[in-house]
């Protein structure tokens, strides 16, 4: 009995390098990010450092590109997500049943996932997605259709083409994996009792996988709110400003500015809509994260 | 014998949009890794070619430009390590999570996946001074310790995930026997629950290799691992596509042909604790 | 071989040993640089570099230019010391000087013939009268056309032409069925990319980026003028998804026949007129920057430069590489091992004055017109109070540049009208200049 007691205290103790380096890890980083968010820090204006007050703030509020830089932080995590989950479900069950070359198969659907982000980009952006000496202009002659001028007249679909195919394969993953632990007696007996495809997949297959999807959803939208390579590689955050997301934007005022000040007011506002977003996640998926 | 001939028919379905729907998600890298082999005029040429004399002379700019092996070293280096610290780090801290939940178990995970969710952009400014003060900056050790705490709340979650399905009677029945803490976690935890623990290792391996942002700014030489090369192949004056497949092909082939091989063990391990 | 103890201690305090001294021996500098082709030349010859001078050895960064110049910034700004020698250019030369960044260049030896540099060139990376960086190569902005194309059509290229004539001959050449586009020119956004060919037409329309008390002109009717003949021009004799196509992807356009004219740096002559990478070598015409109600400021002036940043701890052996690769010297290694037309252009005198590099390089001529013209201290019509033809001198403008450019080509793909995004362009160029302290 001694001995469960000791490991229970001592167990405690074991959380705690972890939080420890977390919270140096965040609060370290923070608090000098805080400090600059208050003072007048340009890099290429050697000492500068006055106090301002919220005047950092004030101007990264009404920074024109403020607005632009949230919505478009959300339309891209929100069509992301939903493109990645839908498809990733869809060709998930796809897969799961044993046909011919089926490991090949899966060898090739989550190759995208081992991809560098900027590798990923630059590929798109050139090789498939130039509207001259493209892949897609290729096809879109062939077929006697004009080619799409993706990053002038679509910027935002292309980003969000880019950013699935790299986040497509890790659902995939997941729910293939989920799959595998799919009940096969349940399931023959469903069909014993003439229930469709449709049937069995909305009330055995989608259940049995609330909780990997959680997962999905979850880890994706950690990655998807600070998206910053394949912005930064194809678009630029334009046309305009229509590719701009919230990382982009605080990229923006800090490395083409070198306002730290201003991007570090930027890096708090980002701090507290992850914050908002984790509480607004443990709503909508906390239960089965958490395993409860 | 029409349940017989239904059967072939799904099968042959099946299979067909499986392979077509794999092909075209596989598409871009197989275009990526042709590109490599044209010359930089045919790379660009419209309609592309199909059929051409492929051509090692990229991959001989490559290597006589830059010293791959230098970058690839760093890059496995420093991801492996990571990764196995991270580890190190992540198992007790599930252990007391998953075993010794408290009032605010569910909180400290939440903020820590949440510490995750700040643009590294934001942050940069200071942890370069600080990269800086310690003497850290370009040095294996600086990205190896970003990157451990990049990837830890990850890690911890993905274990705590895994820890939760252990049945608690069997880790009872050996405290019973008097296993210390150190035994209980080496002897019965781990090895139950190895699927998870390998592709969690896995996942944060590929996240460390991939990340190009900390890499480029905190490196200039000797630390510099692939993501850097990438940095520069790509928009020089000039045509650059073919010589940038070639990169990017160099670049990414060790971590893709790694996934590859330990594909079987990632999908068996992601279950996220799904499987009762 | 059953060394004691206290012998391996001693052999290895003698490998310790001989490792410090070969350590102390050479000094490594660290060189970070742009991957653009003349710089990965002289990656490849410096081992002579290396040879002369035995006691140093080199490590090259080579990056793109966005990633190396956020980069180099930081590094310098933070006195971090990671970089022995920095390749940057002519805007961030004087800023970076004035701040007291960088190494004077001084005590240059006598061979090196400071006196030879084009003074233009020269004074764009000065700050005070005080040389900061010695100068790589440069370059100004000229015409390109072709030939063939404007044979065919009976039409004819004058020397010096206005925009109105290129925008005719445009008209004449545009043929997108065939692919065939009347005119390319940069619309990716960005202060170096988009905005250096904007700058050079508000400055041809008379145009200036701030009146001398600092107030941006953004809305002025020659900025007006100009950007509504830009968007129009490039948007409807132009290529498609010209709203992304910085230097390089018109360059690519341009070689592989899709272009008739392209406006564009002159260090782009040695590589529309090389066969190996260029499908119409043989049918390129060069022609002045076109100009418009003023000739001032109608072609850019830019040089990519090498600086010794002043935390750099090998200050003497940098200083002995900087002078290498910008010396008379290296352009004669350069012409031995890869011919006389590979010279880097745009820096010195001499190299115009030597009659083989102009027989080898057809765009030489035009290049010296160019260069000669541009002037970094006298670019606009009205008199401003800046420093630059196609930037503005000053910390915030890579900033404002880049957001002005954004708008720029957001009017150019049709999201947003010319008069909106130049009033949203004012406001902020205001915003910032008011922040920065210019305004009251």
């Amino acid at each position: 009995m001694s001995q469960l007691s000791r490991n229970a205290r001592a167990a405690r103790f074991l959380v705690a390098p972890s939080v420890l380096l977390l919270l140096a890890w965040m609060t370290v980083p923070l608090a000098m990010t805080l400090y600059y968010s208050t003072v007048n820090f340009n890099l290429t204006i050697p000492g500068l450092r006055n106090f301002v007050g919220f005047e950092n703030y004030i101007f990264f509020f009404t920074d024109p590109s403020f607005f632009a830089g949230m919505s478009n932080t959300l339309v891209l995590v929100g069509s992301t997500l939903l493109i990645t989950v839908v498809l990733g479900t869809l060709i998930a069950v796809l897969i799961d049943s044993p046909f011919p070359g089926r490991s090949l198969v899966r060898i090739l659907l989550i190759s995208p996932f081992f991809i560098m982000p900027t590798v990923n980009a630059l590929i798109w952006k050139n090789l498939l997605m130039n509207p001259v000496s493209g892949f897609f202009a290729f096809l879109s002659k062939t077929f006697g259709m004009t080619p799409i001028d993706w990053f002038t007249d679509v910027p935002m679909l292309a980003i969000i083409l880019i950013v699935s195919w790299q986040w497509l394969p890790f659902a995939i993953l997941i729910l293939m994996t989920a799959m595998q632990s799919l009940d096969q007696e349940q399931l023959e007996a469903a069909r014993m009792d003439g229930a469709g495809p449709v049937a069995i997949f909305r009330h055995i297959t989608l259940p049995h996988l609330a909780r990997p999807l959680a997962v999905v959803v979850m880890i994706e939208t950690i990655f998807l709110l600070s998206i910053f390579a394949e912005i930064f590689t194809t678009t630029g955050g334009g046309p305009g400003t229509q590719t701009t997301n919230l990382a982009y934007l605080i990229y923006s005022q800090a490395l083409l500015q070198y306002d730290v000040g201003m991007a570090s007011a930027g890096g708090i506002v980002a701090v507290v809509l992850a914050n908002i977003v984790a509480i607004f996640l443990i709503r909508i998926v906390g239960k089965s994260l958490a395993g409860e | 014998m029409k349940l017989h001939t239904e059967k072939v028919v799904k099968l042959t379905l099946v299979t067909i949009v499986s392979w077509l729907v794999a092909a075209l998600i596989f598409f871009p890298i197989f275009w990526m890794i042709l590109t490599s082999f044209k010359t930089e005029l045919n790379a660009f040429s419209s309609p592309p070619s199909l059929f051409f004399w492929p051509t090692l002379e990229n991959y001989f700019v490559v290597f006589e430009r830059s010293d791959y092996l230098r970058y690839a070293f760093n890059s496995v280096v420093i991801s492996f390590v990571s990764s196995i610290l991270a580890m190190f780090i992540g198992i007790p801290a599930a252990y007391s999570m998953a075993f010794f939940p408290t009032k605010r178990t569910q909180g400290v995970l939440l903020w820590m996946l949440s510490t995750k969710m700040l643009p590294p952009v934001g942050v940069l400014v200071p942890i370069y001074l600080l990269a800086r003060d310690a003497s850290l900056l370009d040095t294996r050790t600086g990205l190896v310790i970003i990157y451990t705490l990049i990837n830890l709340p990850i890690v911890i979650w993905m274990i705590y995930t895994y820890f939760k399905d252990v049945p608690k009677d069997i880790l009872e029945a050996c405290r019973m026997d008097g296993a210390s803490l150190w035994q209980e976690i080496r002897h019965v935890l781990v090895p139950i629950t190895m699927g998870g623990l390998s592709s969690t290792f896995l996942l944060s391996l590929i996240l460390s290799w991939n990340e190009a942002f900390w890499s480029l700014n905190l490196t200039a030489s000797q630390a510099a691992p692939l993501t850097a090369l990438i940095a520069s192949y790509s928009s020089p004056e000039g045509l650059f596509w073919a010589k940038l497949s070639a990169a990017s092909t160099l670049a990414v082939a060790p971590i893709l042909v790694f996934g590859w091989i330990s594909q079987k063990q990632l999908v068996r391990g992601l279950t996220f604790g799904a499987v009762k | 071989m059953n060394a004691s103890p206290t012998t391996w201690l001693r052999l290895s305090a003698l490998a310790i040993g001989v490792s410090c001294t070969t350590a102390a021996l050479a000094e490594t500098i660290t060189i970070g640089t742009v991957n653009n082709g003349d710089m990965i030349r002289m990656q490849a010859l410096s081992s002579e570099f290396e040879a002369a001078n035995p006691g140093i050895e080199l490590d090259w960064v080579i990056l793109e230019e966005n990633v190396l110049r956020q980069r180099l910034t930081t590094d310098i700004a933070a006195n971090s010391g990671q970089f022995d020698v920095m390749t940057i250019g002519m805007y961030e030369t004087p800023i970076w000087g004035a701040n007291g960044w960088l190494e004077p260049m001084d005590n240059l030896p006598a061979s090196y013939d400071e006196d030879d540099l084009f003074p233009s060139v020269k004074a764009g990376l000065s700050a005070d009268g005080q040389l900061y960086a010695l100068p790589f190569y440069g370059e100004s902005s000229m015409t390109y056309y072709r030939t063939d194309l404007f044979e065919d059509a009976g039409l004819s290229m004058p020397a010096a032409p206005t925009w109105d004539q290129v925008r005719e001959f445009a008209v004449a050449l545009h043929d997108p069925s065939n692919e065939q586009y009347g005119i390319c020119l940069r619309g990716k956004a960005g202060w170096g990319e988009n905005m250096a060919l904007v700058s050079t037409m508000v400055n041809a329309f008379g145009g200036s980026w701030f009146d001398m008390d600092w107030n941006a002109q953004l809305e002025t009717d020659e900025w007006k003028s100009a950007v509504n003949f830009y968007v129009d021009l490039l948007g409807n004799y132009g290529p498609p998804g010209a709203s992304s196509n910085g230097f390089n992807e018109n360059l690519a356009l341009f070689n592989t026949g899709k272009c008739g004219m392209w406006i564009d740096a002159t260090v782009a002559g040695s590589f529309v007129t090389d066969d190996s990478q260029s499908n119409v070598a043989d049918s390129v015409g060069f022609a002045a920057a076109p100009s418009q109600v003023t000739e001032k400021g109608s072609g850019w002036l830019w040089a990519w430069a090498l600086a010794i940043p002043v935390s750099s701890d090998q200050k003497d052996a940098a200083q002995k590489f900087v002078t290498w690769a910008t010396s008379k010297e290296y352009s004669a290694l350069v012409a031995d091992r890869h011919g006389i037309a590979a010279i880097p252009p745009g820096t010195r005198v001499s190299t115009y004055e030597n009659q083989d590099y102009l027989d080898a390089a057809e765009f030489a001529s035009m290049t010296l017109t160019q260069m000669r013209k541009a002037n970094p201290d006298d670019s606009t019509l009205e008199p401003s109070p800046y420093t630059g033809v196609q930037f503005v001198a000053i910390p915030g403008f890579s900033g404002f540049g880049t957001t002005v450019g954004q708008q720029i080509s957001g009017a150019l793909a049709g999201s947003s009208t010319v008069d909106r995004a130049l009033a949203n362009a004012n406001t902020v160029v205001n915003r910032e200049m008011r922040r920065a302290g210019y305004q009251d």
